[in-house]
């Protein structure tokens, strides 16, 4: 085999490290084409999550349990037409949902969903990462601004202010876990998202568990600023449905319109995923030390073909609760179909290289999910905050507290 | 600055146009009559600095379908179904006011069996209208679950709608001298057995809702209305008790079978949205209450009285007011002793509910409209008839 293809494979390092440049492409196109593919997994998860919680089925009709539906709307979106009020400024409008888009994939360069899974590592990722997704509200304010119609511009207004107060609430949070970092053994701190997580594997924490329960408030702030950061319930003001309509981008319309659905969701991704790297531990599986050893490691690496064939498994009980009627005979093999595949993934997961290449992005996309479900989980539970209130919390309430983390926590990083 | 805008706006002291727009710190922008959170077509000119609100004017009209009009060229039976049409949602008690109204106008008294009938659908239509504001309330307001509890719970009333009548909204349960249709077997169980469903559920929306943080947040302070002004705009019903009026047309003049009942008249004291949720929580309680007694003291006897084939009521005027989901539902009804009323008045709760709107928000911020034109709970089709 030709050495660039191998060079990568044989270390331990991501591609960009390593030097390579045709594996750091391919990790560009799978992250690009795994963040749409799990954007789409998530529309679905959310209407059918969202459904149960409100005692409906959601969709059901496109494919069996509607899991189609999203290539359904995909398709409905793409040959939508493509409406540009004849006021907007055209060449704005044009350009916001490609901000958004942009601001919003380009922080995946330097997520880690491995070791040796980055694009690439840079020294200062936790802060290119802010900076860039912070981007988005540029992206906002334009669309609000170029469709030069009321609703919009309310919209966009809110969300600017909200982003950037928000902004520093996450920030101070982040630095309080960038400090524990330098409590490493070798005794320097970092930025890099590689680095972060490398440090609670030399610490032997989590930071959430770190100077309990500081790591934990710290997280707490984060957690919250960050729905607010991607406009998402209770906080998704911008968006308010009732009172804006649908905000910045009430006067998008079909793909256009799907491009802020996508940087949407992949924002949520995003910042869930910085909130798992930073305090729950990266891609490192559960109790690495406290139970440790070879058959240990052997029982965790297990997990993610498990998981998959646990998925088949249930795929093949709907099969067997498919209606009998002809009808229903194509979906019925769609799904069996749908059932092999992934068990055929949850044996190839099997394969001991594959395995243990595999197995840190497995527990790195298992925690970024449950953030994904807490988001819909808030989003069935919680009446939506009034603009003033929503200023009110970032600003007397986190910000406070993220400072007081900070504060504390550098204490606690001398004393101890 | 559309034209009719300015014309709507006249008496908020617009002054002279600003020369630039960077001078202006003041944004019109329209509400409805195409907007989510209307509920349906009214529409509301906003006045903004910003997100307060400066001042607010309603344009209704979009939903007039003439009904009082009507009422002219149809004779007094044939009128019963439109009154149904007005508030769709609470259609029973329309049915009920413009029945005993004519009933009043012709002297005829319905049967001590049909006032149970008319008492338990009236009320059972009472909680599924407080049902249908709930949800919709809380979705304006942004939590979307309570939404589809609600409805599933008001589904069994419209069940017992449709097995009694055959329909589930537009009913047309009653008729002029009592009801047309004996109850069906099992009614009684069916209602008791809804009774004992419901009340848990009520629990269910309180568990949801009344202590949770940013519902408190959002309605505690919110949309407040004195006690002075609300009787100043003669606004009725909920919005009135939650301002501290213990005034309820069932209490103070007792129309069908309600002297014989024994409920309370929920109050608040405060008069904003909060307390408004708390009083229509706790009307639905009544309600069941009444229900319950209704059912178990439900007379035998004969369901219609004898009502003439062809009505002719005497010459005079009448006005009968009930106590509708929304408020004061009042029917004034002119005859010239024909087969036709002369004129029919609705005083409709909603339309008059509505007025409040301007003073309730005045001062506060965009989004608390919304708050507010679910807490008034309006029925377009009332407010526009």
């Amino acid at each position: 085999m030709p050495d660039f293809l191998t060079a990568y494979l044989q270390s331990n390092v991501t591609p960009g490290e390593a030097g390579s440049a045709f594996w750091a492409l391919i990790y560009v196109l799978i992250v690009f084409a795994g963040i749409s593919v799990a954007v789409m997994a998530m529309n679905w998860l959310e209407r059918k999550a969202l459904a149960h919680f409100q005692i409906r089925l959601g969709p059901m009709r496109v494919g069996p349990h509607g899991l189609l539906q999203p290539i359904a709307d995909a398709i409905k979106l793409l040959t939508k037409e493509d409406i540009v009020p004849s006021a907007a400024d055209k060449f704005v409008f044009w350009l916001a949902p490609l901000i958004i888009l942009c601001a919003s994939f380009t922080t995946y360069i330097v997520v880690p969903f491995g070791r040796a899974h980055a694009i690439t590592d840079l020294n200062i990722g936790i802060l290119f990462m802010l900076g860039v997704s912070s981007l988005s509200v540029l992206g906002v304010v334009m669309a609000g601004w170029a469709s030069n119609s009321h609703y919009p511009l309310l919209g966009a207004l809110r969300s600017s202010a909200q982003m950037v107060s928000y902004e520093i609430a996450m920030g101070l949070a982040v630095v309080s876990a960038v400090l524990m970092t330098s409590l490493n053994p070798s005794g320097t701190g970092t930025l890099s998202m590689i680095g972060i997580v490398q440090a609670q594997e030399a610490q032997q924490t989590w930071f959430v568990f770190k100077f309990f329960p500081l790591g934990f408030i710290a997280l707490g702030v984060f957690a919250i600023a960050m729905v607010a950061e991607t406009n998402r319930a209770p906080f998704d003001l911008p968006e308010a449905e009732s009172e804006l309509t649908a905000g910045f981008h009430t006067e998008y319309s079909g793909l256009r319109w799907s491009l802020f659905m996508l940087g949407e969701y992949a924002a949520m991704i995003a910042v869930s995923s910085i909130a798992v790297t930073l305090w729950l531990g990266g891609w490192l599986r559960p109790f690495p030390h406290w139970l440790a050893g070879q058959s240990w490691d052997l029982v965790f690496s297990l997990f993610p073909g498990l998981l998959f064939l646990g998925l088949a498994a249930i795929a093949f009980v709907g099969v067997g609760r498919m209606p009998k009627h002809p009808y229903f005979k194509i979906q019925t093999a769609g799904l069996a179909g749908f059932g092999a595949v992934l068990g055929l993934i949850g044996v190839v997961l099997f394969i001991p290289p594959v395995r243990d290449r595999v197995q840190d992005i497995f527990w790195f996309i298992a925690k970024v999910a449950v953030f994904m479900y807490l988001y819909i989980w808030y989003r069935a539970t919680f009446p939506r905050y009034r603009f003033d209130q929503l200023m009110k919390v970032g600003w007397k309430v986190l910000l406070p507290v993220a400072l007081g983390v900070l504060l504390l926590t550098a204490v606690a990083g001398i004393l101890f | 600055m559309p034209e009719d805008a300015t014309k709507y706006l006249s008496h908020l002291e617009l002054g002279e146009p600003d020369q630039t727009f960077l001078d202006s710190n003041e944004l019109i922008i329209n509400m409805g009559p195409q907007h989510p959170a209307t509920h349906g077509v009214l529409r509301v000119i906003l006045k903004l600095d910003g997100e307060k609100v400066l001042g607010t004017e309603c344009v209704i009209g979009y939903l007039h379908r003439g009904v009082e009009k009507i009422a002219e060229h149809r004779t007094y039976a044939m009128f019963n179904p439109y009154v149904d049409r007005m508030d769709y949602v609470a259609a029973v008690s329309n049915g009920l006011g413009y029945c005993e109204a004519v009933e009043k106008l012709q002297n005829i008294e319905a049967p001590p069996r049909a006032n149970y009938v008319r008492m338990i659908l009236t009320e059972l239509n009472r909680v599924a209208s407080h049902q249908l504001w709930l949800g919709t309330h809380a979705l304006d307001i942004g939590a979307m679950t309570p939404l589809f509890y609600t409805f599933r719970d008001r589904e069994e009333i419209l069940k017992i709608f449709e097995k009694y009548c055959g329909a589930r909204l537009t009913t047309h349960a009653f008729r002029i001298g009592g009801c047309l249709y004996e109850t069906y077997e099992g009614f009684e169980q069916e209602v008791l057995k809804f009774v004992k469903f419901v009340r848990p559920k009520i629990d269910e929306y309180e568990d949801l809702l009344t202590t949770n943080r940013i519902w408190v947040e959002r309605t505690r302070g919110v949309g407040v209305i004195s006690t002075k002004d609300c009787i100043a705009l003669g606004v009725t019903g909920p919005v009135l008790r939650a301002s501290g009026v213990k005034w309820d047309l069932r209490k103070a003049q007792p129309y069908a079978a309600y002297a014989e009942m024994d409920f309370e008249v929920p109050t608040g004291q405060n008069g904003d949205t909060y307390d408004r949720y708390l009083v229509r929580l706790a009307e639905m309680r009544q309600s069941l209450r009444i229900i319950e007694q209704a059912v178990e003291k439900l007379p035998d006897g004969p369901i219609l009285a004898k009502v003439p084939k062809v009505l002719k009521p005497p010459v005079g005027e009448i006005y009968h007011s009930i106590e509708a989901p929304k408020g004061e539902l009042g029917y004034f009804i002119v005859s010239d002793g024909s087969t036709q009323p002369y004129r029919v008045r609705v005083r409709p709760p909603s339309f008059v509910n509505l007025q409040a709107l301007d003073i309730m928000v005045r001062g506060q911020l965009v989004a608390d409209v919304i708050a507010v034109i679910g807490t008034l709970d309006i029925v377009l089709g009332e407010v526009d008839r």
